[in-house]
């Protein structure tokens, strides 16, 4: 390769995430795995706050069982931590942040 | 236990069934009517942080929703409170007063389980064995005892309400 001019390259730009501006990124609420609240409880709190249907409700529980959280909304920043505190009004362990 | 009853959810309490309940809704009303202590992990998980890696924003929050949470936690508690047959007795509640029950039932087991270090893993039943041989007047074994009774007892009322 001796003698051959080096290719000129043009450096990449790799995006940092902490600086694309909040409102590129939708806000989501996550319920927490906790040891007391009862299956069949979560359930009916997901149907009733955000009116899923049985299916989905059960879905967002198990993973919530399983997997240790869930997402259980996403859209606004105010909207998400309206959310969260129904959520804490029924006992359920719940944060906001950006997916 | 709650069974359903046409529109409503019933159940039948005896004497120590509503006593026990009057106890553990009042230590959720003192716990919650007193200035919260933030290191109280009771008081953690009642009140918890919207976001556990921001605590500035969490603590601002916390000054705009607290009080809300405490005074909807006092009422709920206070309406339970209010609707236990003294001696025992049938309950009977429409389905707003079921969930009110509901929400108050769940603040006394977390606030229960949190003590007796629940976790999801626990053997209820294994945990009051070991406790009555250890000690059978210990007041572990009432707690865990407690902490059943108030499980079954919202389960059935979710079952009556919600059918599951």
């Amino acid at each position: 390769m001796g003698g051959m001019p080096a290719p000129q390259t043009v450096p990449v730009e790799t995006p940092d995430v902490g600086e694309v501006p909040d409102i590129d990124r939708a806000w989501v609420t996550i319920v927490w795995n906790d040891p007391v609240n009862l299956m069949s409880y979560v359930t009916f709190v997901f149907q009733k706050l955000f009116g899923y249907s049985k299916e989905k409700a059960e879905k967002l529980m198990l993973d919530v069982h399983h997997k240790g959280r869930a997402i259980v909304s996403s859209g606004a920043r105010e909207r998400m931590e309206h959310d969260a505190s129904r959520l804490h009004a029924y006992g359920l362990w719940a944060t906001v942040d950006q997916s | 236990m709650f069974t359903r009853k046409g529109s409503g959810c019933v159940a039948r309490l005896d004497a120590v069934e509503a006593e026990v309940l009057r106890d553990v809704l009042n230590e959720v009303m003192e716990l919650v009517a007193e200035d919260l202590d933030r290191a109280d992990p009771v008081v953690a998980r009642l009140f918890p942080d919207f976001y556990p890696r921001d605590l500035e924003t969490s603590g601002e929050l916390h000054r705009y929703t607290d009080d809300d949470l405490k005074a909807a936690k006092l009422e709920q508690a206070g309406a339970v409170l209010g609707a236990l047959p003294r001696g025992g007795g049938v309950v009977r509640l429409d389905e707003e007063e079921a969930e009110t029950w509901l929400r108050a039932l769940t603040d006394a087991r977390l606030a229960l389980g949190m003590r007796l270090d629940v976790r999801d893993d626990t053997n209820l039943e294994a945990e009051i064995d070991d406790a009555v041989l250890a000690d059978p007047t210990s007041p572990r074994v009432q707690q865990l005892s407690v902490y059943a009774f108030l499980t079954l007892l919202q389960a059935s009322l979710v079952e009556a309400l919600a059918g599951y």
